[in-house]
């Protein structure tokens, strides 16, 4: 194991930046799970952890440790990687549940079935499409 | 020995994750690389994982480039949306996007892109009618929702999963 006071001052410099402003996003993720004040939109709060945070502190980590151990940076790597694949799931969970519930209680949220394209969106989107098709 | 090696690329796949992350090779550790790997395949059969065939590498460039633009572009986003909402909270809403995209595997890489760009949360997809129903944390009128997943992420995917 080697000290970190071996790391040169513009790695070190670099590495500071990475983890703090990634420390800054979790923490401003944080910040929105507590003010924020619909369901819904404490969904995308932690979304600041787990895409931005998680990505600029593995980015610091791994160059310090690359600078310092001479290995490989496949930790960080594969943590970036694991984090981005599982997250859709928990968050889709919660997103179905609470749309379930605000639909049986009968909330202002979007109906279930939406038989084909909605005009507005056809009207939109979905026309402008077709000479390309 | 498709038997017993049903994904022989996953088994070898997890052999030298196992091996790079323990950072030693000796037979031992090998051993265990391997008595891991290998049920691990045979978990994966009991969870029968469609083949998508890939392809376009062109595609693939351009699908990596938006995202990685727009990753740091929403992430930046909603930081700054969480910082106004203490002041006043913002106006979100709902967005339905109708999607052509069939393949199981494309669907689920957009799930992924979709969550990792922070602003946007998935909420449920319509298999039958191709409906996507998104939240969107800070409606903004210059943004078209439908349009830019389409044109930016719905695109470059129908072109890599054909």
């Amino acid at each position: 194991m080697t000290g970190i006071a071996d790391l040169p001052v513009w790695a070190a410099i670099i590495v500071c930046l990475l983890v703090l402003a990634g420390s800054l996003f979790s923490l401003i993720g944080a910040i929105g799970m507590v003010r924020l004040p619909e369901f819904y939109q404490r969904l995308h709060a932690p979304g600041l952890a787990t895409s931005g945070a998680v990505i600029l502190v593995c980015l610091g980590s791994g160059l310090c440790f690359a600078l310092l151990e001479g290995r490989w940076i496949v930790h960080e790597v594969l943590i970036i990687i694991f984090t981005v694949l599982t997250t859709p799931i928990t968050l889709m969970l919660l997103g179905k549940a609470s749309l379930y519930r605000d639909r049986t209680e009968g909330n202002d949220v979007p109906a279930k079935t939406v038989p084909g394209p909605s005009i507005a969106d056809a009207a939109a989107n979905r026309l402008p499409e077709l000479p390309t098709e | 020995m498709r038997y017993w090696f049903p994904f022989p690329l996953l088994t070898l796949g997890l052999l030298v994750m196992w091996i790079v992350m323990t950072r030693s090779a000796s037979t031992a550790n090998l051993l265990l690389g391997i008595l891991l790997s290998v049920p691990a395949a045979w978990a994966m059969v009991n969870l029968e994982p469609l083949k998508s065939r890939v392809r376009g590498p062109g595609a693939m460039v351009r699908l990596a480039g938006n995202v990685v633009t727009d990753l740091t572009l929403s992430n930046m986003k909603v930081a700054r949306s969480i910082l106004r909402s203490l002041r006043r909270p913002p106006r979100s809403g709902f967005a339905t996007v109708h999607l052509t995209l069939k393949d199981e595997n494309g669907l689920a890489l957009l799930a992924c892109i979709l969550t990792a760009t922070p602003g946007t949360a998935w909420l449920s997809f319509d298999r039958r009618s191709g409906t996507l129903l998104l939240h969107i944390l800070d409606l903004d009128d210059s943004e078209d929702w439908p349009t830019i997943i389409r044109d930016r992420y719905e695109k470059p995917l129908l072109e890599i999963f054909r």
